[in-house]
Formats: structure tokens, sequence, C-alpha cells
């Protein structure tokens, strides 16, 4: 066999178990965790394929980005796996029916001679051509113009956001020093008059 | 491989490299204004606008300029269109100022910024020779607008009209999205020139171009407003703050006009036959469903966004009458006619939503009919500029509505479409109802409220001027419909 082969093997055995823990861990924060794994191990694979442009924007967009913000939002609302778990038996036809035309449509793309996937030509890349160098090249050439005009679409979703969420410092109780200084006795002390009372 | 490179050509973008230097500048300067009026954010806004504007006018070379590996054009329609553009948000900044400084949940720098952004947006749209870049344009301008309608949010009604937007406006751009995926599959670009080209050469897959041009044109018509992609006009021109409103009735129409142009009549004239029947189904309904469901309206506010579906269907009609059994004899004759209905509607519309936000003060919307009852009574001038501005709508001689209707009406009978043209009539005769109700209220109904009008002068002077921008381009209306007839000649 094959180095490659033993590679791409060894990938695929960790992203399938990673896959069925992410579905069957009690823990979401164990579930999330294996979810990027299976991510890492995707990436592994597309990489294997020499496709190391998306293995690296898995890695960034959905390791770094997409999941580090699950795992803040799992930590942050504390789930109740139970009430997650109670529909379970209900919903196992309607899950197992998809569940079981997925793996159908799945056949039919690999092993059907009218669909078939073993046609398919992976296009080999010439050696020495790397195809992140080649991307980047044409994203800052030929595309450089709309890649400027998605930046500026994500300023303005900065912006947006921050417009509609932020409400001000007003709870934060800012002490101004210059203030400080110059107060008086007459700006912190009421004094009262009050008859005096008589005691007996 | 990196030696055959030419960095592209900058001059014919200056404009949007002008705008969007500054809105980053004007973000950054905005941290320290102090004053809740915001006058140095609004007074760097306005000057922006206007070296804009300059920039476009200095740069306009009357030729068609390609840049940026072809995905940008400039060519005289976008000049002109982009300087309209500019003076519509001059103008409905300096209207929604004093709307904005008296509201606290308003009275915001970014309000400015995205107005510009989404202004930078618009220009994206109006300059773009690639679907890549009219759509980043159109999310661009969308992504401001959604922004800007739920800023006000303590308001449930501001907020629910910016989630309905919004939804609806990722739909619209899924649907605008598919069928530019659908002419890619056929042609194999996205560049709108070659799209041409390629069907020029006629090896194409008709069947699967038909398929994504239904998308497209459901995408436009969603910008557009028009039937039955209208659901959203209503309610966003509702919900959302005045000021808000009048930006959304104003400087987007010229912007969905040239994704009209852009798309169907550079790109798709091949296809003209079949996206001219679509576009008819869309104009009728609009006629009739605008027109209808405006009378029925209580609130001002409401009642212009319906009058706006019926103004963009009659709009329409001029793009339907361009090429009649293969021939384009008309074509230029009737896109000018489409193209000034629009900048007259938009120079219309403004003064119209203007005069909301004049009656508005402090805690009170004049966003109610009721609210402009015996007007004439606080003040007579400001009624008479009312008056004109729902005349002008209305369509009734001699102000520029009128003109903007006859030119389209002419390019339909041109066509050929007799029964189109009648019934544009029949629907607009329907539409001066609810105009002249308006006029009614204001000269021959008692006053609610006696109080007299708060705005400032600048916003007075400018609405006057407006309003009889309406009046005088309606007595002399050939400038602007020469403008437009010159700019489509020089760009097509």
């Amino acid at each position: 066999m094959e180095f490659k082969t033993v590679v791409f093997y060894f990938l695929s055995a960790i992203l399938v178990y990673a896959a069925l823990r992410v579905i069957t861990a009690r823990n979401p924060v164990h579930a999330a965790l294996h979810l990027v794994l299976s991510f890492f191990s995707a990436g592994g694979v597309w990489a294997l394929l020499q496709a190391e442009f998306l293995a690296i924007s898995i890695v960034l967009v959905y390791v770094g980005a997409v999941m580090v913000l699950f795992l803040f939002v799992v930590m942050m609302l504390d789930i109740n796996i139970d009430r997650i778990r109670e529909g379970f038996w209900n919903y196992l036809p309607l899950g197992a029916v998809v569940g079981l035309l997925m793996v159908v449509e799945m056949g039919a793309i690999l092993g059907s001679q009218y669909l078939g996937a073993a046609e398919a030509q992976v296009p080999q890349t010439a050696a020495g051509v790397s195809n992140v160098k080649e991307l980047g090249r044409l994203l800052f050439t030929e595309y450089v113009y709309p890649f400027e005009l998605a930046s500026v679409i994500l300023l303005v979703a900065l912006i947006a956001a921050i417009v509609l969420t932020h409400r001000g410092a007003k709870k934060t109780k800012y002490t101004d020093p210059a203030k400080q200084v110059f107060v008086k006795a007459a700006d912190r002390i009421r004094v009262l008059q009050m008859p005096a009372e008589k005691q007996d | 491989m990196l030696t055959n490179f030419v960095i592209p050509d900058l001059l014919p973008a200056a404009p949007e490299l002008f705008i969007l230097a500054m809105a980053c500048v004007i973000l950054i300067v905005d941290l320290f204004v102090k004053s809740k009026a915001r006058t140095l954010t609004f007074a760097l806004t306005q000057l922006t606008l206007v070296g804009c504007a300059a920039i476009t006018y200095m740069t306009s070379t009357g030729e068609i300029t390609y840049t940026f590996s072809n995905m940008f054009v400039d060519d005289l329609m976008a000049d002109l269109l982009k300087l309209f553009l500019d003076l519509t948000v001059i103008v409905v900044l300096f209207y929604a100022r004093g709307y904005i400084a008296e509201r606290v949940s308003m009275a915001k720098g970014e309000f400015y910024v995205l107005v510009l952004l989404a202004t930078l947006g618009m220009m994206v749209m109006i300059s773009a020779n690639h679907l890549l870049t009219l759509y980043l344009g159109l999310e661009m301008m969308s992504l401001s607008v959604y922004a800007m309608v739920a800023l006000n949010r303590d308001s449930t009604q501001a907020t629910e009209a910016a989630m309905k937007y919004f939804v609806l406006g990722a739909l619209a751009s899924g649907l605008l999205l598919y069928g530019i995926s659908m002419v890619y599959g056929a042609t194999g670009t996205l560049e709108i020139t070659q799209v041409a080209q390629a069907l020029a050469q006629g090896a194409v897959n008709k069947t699967i171009l038909v398929f994504g041009l239904v998308f497209l044109v459901a995408g436009i018509a969603f910008k557009l407003g028009v039937v039955p992609f209208h659901m959203w006009i209503p309610d966003v021109y509702h919900g959302a703050p005045t000021p808000v409103t009048l930006f959304i009735a104003s400087a987007p129409k010229l912007a969905a006009f040239a994704m009209v142009i852009r798309l169907l009549v550079n790109g798709l004239f091949f296809l003209a036959p079949d996206w001219q029947q679509m576009l008819m189904i869309l104009a009728v309904l609009s006629m009739a469903i605008g027109n209808l469901a405006a009378i029925a309206q209580t609130n001002i506010k409401r009642m212009l966004a319906y009058s706006a579906i019926s103004h963009m269907g009659f709009m329409l009609l001029g793009m339907v009458s361009g090429v009649v059994g293969g021939d384009a004899r008309f074509a230029l004759n009737a896109y000018s006619s489409s193209m000034f209905y629009m900048v007259a509607y938009v120079i219309t519309s403004v003064a119209g939503f203007g005069m909301i936000l004049l009656l508005a003060r402090a805690g009170f919307e004049a966003d109610s009919l009721d609210d402009f009852k015996g007007l004439n009574k606080r003040s007579p001038w400001f009624a008479s500029m009312m008056m004109v501005v729902m005349l002008s709508m209305a369509g009734i001689p001699f102000f520029v509505g009128f003109f903007a209707k006859f030119a389209v009406l002419q390019a339909v009978v041109a066509a050929g479409y007799m029964w189109l043209a009648i019934a544009a009539v029949l629907f607009s005769l329907i539409g001066a109802f609810y105009y002249l109700r308006v006029v009614k209220l204001m000269y021959f109904d008692a006053p609610l409220d006696e109080t007299p009008i708060a705005a400032g002068f600048d916003t007075k002077l400018l609405l006057s001027a407006n309003g009889l921008a309406v009046a005088l381009l309606g007595l002399f209306p050939q400038t602007l419909m020469y403008l437009c007839a010159v700019a489509l000649v020089r760009s097509l």
C-alpha cells in the first residue's frame, strides 16, 4: 500500500470516529470539540488531494472562527442535554429516512455507471504550481476590485453590528478626576434644618 | 507570471475611491465629535458627496471606459446617474438632518457613514460590467440600508420593518444569484459585455438562459419593488424612520434602473422579447395593485409606498417597448423615456417625503394623512409645494410627472401596444384620486393642530427649490430628456 493511502485511511478513520462522537457525546462541549477534530481530519484529506487552499480555509474559517464561536455559545448557554434527547424516538423514523436517502444518493454517485464518480478526473496540478499562490495571484490582480468590494461589505457589516447593538457606556460609573478635585462639601452634603425634638 | 499584470486605471473609478476613503475618514472623525447634532459629521458627509459629484463630472470623458479587468465600466449613463445620485443624497441628508438631530436614538454619526457606504454600493452597481461586482454593489447597498432601517431600534415598527426587509432582501439576493449562476452556466462568463457577445454568437443553450432570466428578473423586480415582489415596500416605508424612508424611496431607484440597463440591456439584449413579456406582466400588475391599494391607506408613507409601486410599474412600460418583432429601432427612445421617468420620479418623491419631514417635529411624526389637513392655513407656501408634488405624481400637466408619463406612453404607442397605453392611462386616472385627496385635505379641511412649522431654514429653502424644480422641469423638460437620451446613446 502506498504511503498516501495509509495516511488517507488513517485520517478517514479519525474523521468517521470524530463525526460519530459528535452525535453520541453526552457533553455538548465534547461534541463541539469532536466536530473540530473532524474538520481537521477533513482538511487533511483535502490536503492529500492537493487542494491545500480548501484545507487551509476549512481550518481557518470553520475551526478558527465558526467553531470557536460555537464553543462560546455552548459554554455560555447551559444546554440541558437530556431535554434535547427527549424526542429521540419520535424523530428517529424521519431521521432514519433522511439518513437512508443520503446513503442511497451517495451510493448512486459512487457506484452507479450513470452518475459514476469513477470517470470524473481529478485534474492534476502541474509540478511546481501551487493553487494557493494561483488563487492569491488572481484575487489580488484580476479580481482585486470584487475582493476590495467584499472587504467594504465586511466593513458595513461591522458598522451595522456595532451601531445596532452598542448601547453606550451608560452603565459604567465613570468619575472625572478633574471634576472630583473641584468638588465642594456643599455638592455632596445637604444640611437639613430640623426642629429639636423634646425628649422625655 | 506576475509580469503581465498591468495596474488598473484608477481614474474612471475615482468617485468611488474618493467616497470610500472619505467614509473611512468620517468614521474616525466622528469618534471625536462630541455634539449631539453631529454638525461636523454632517458637513463632512455633504462635502464628500459634493466632491464625489465634482470628481464624477470632471473625470467624465463621454467615452465607454473599462477598468479593473473589465469589471468596471464608466460611460456617460453611469456618470449622469451618479451625478443624480449624489445630488439626491445631498438633498435627502439636508431634509433628514433636523429629524435625526431631534431624536436621541437616531442621532448617531454612523447614520451618515452608512448613507455614504450605501451610496458607494449604488455607484458600484451603476458602473458594474461584471455580474459579480453588480451583486457585490447590491449587497453593499442593501446591508447599509437594512441597518439604517433598524437604526431606531427601540421602535418595534422599525425593527419589524428591518427584519422583513432583511429576510426578503436575502431571498431576492438568492434568486438573483441563482439567475446569475444560470447565465454563467449558459455563457461561461460573468462579464456583462462578454455575455452579450456570447449571445450574439448564438452558441448558447437558450433554455438555461431563459430559465436564469426568470430569476434575474425576479431579483430586479424585488429591488424595484414591483408586483408580485412588492410586499416589503409598504411595510418598510411605513416602519422605517422617515429620513430612511426618504432615502430608500429615492436613491436606490436610480441604482435599480442602472441594474435593469446593465443586466437586461447591456447583457441580455438578445433575449429582449423574453424579458419584455415578463416585465409587461410586472408593469401591469404593479400599476393595478399599486394604485388601487394606495386608495385605502390612511398613512401617507404607506400611500406613497403604494404610489412608488405603481410608478415603478409605469417606468417598466418604457423598458417593455424597446424591441418590437425583432426591430430595435425604438429601443433607445424607449429606454431613455424610462430613465427620464425614473429621474423625474426621484425628484418628485424626494420632495414628497421631504414634506413629511418638514411637518415632523420632536416627538411627533407627521405621517398620517390627517396631519396634512388644513396645511394651507398653516403655511400656504408649503401647501402649494405639496400640491405641485401631488399633481406631478398624478401626472397632471404641466408638471414633470406629466412629461415623464407622456414620454413613456409615446414609447409604448410607438411600439404598438395600444392596449397597454390605455391601461396605463386608466390606472393613472385611478391614482389621481388619492393624490387629489391630499390636495383636498390641505385646502378644504380644518387643520388638526395649528403649530407653526418648526423645520430649519435650510430644509425650507431646499424643499421650496425642490418643489419649484418639479414645476420648472415640467415647463422645460427638454434639457433633462435630452441628457437622458444622450447618455443612453453614448453608452449602449
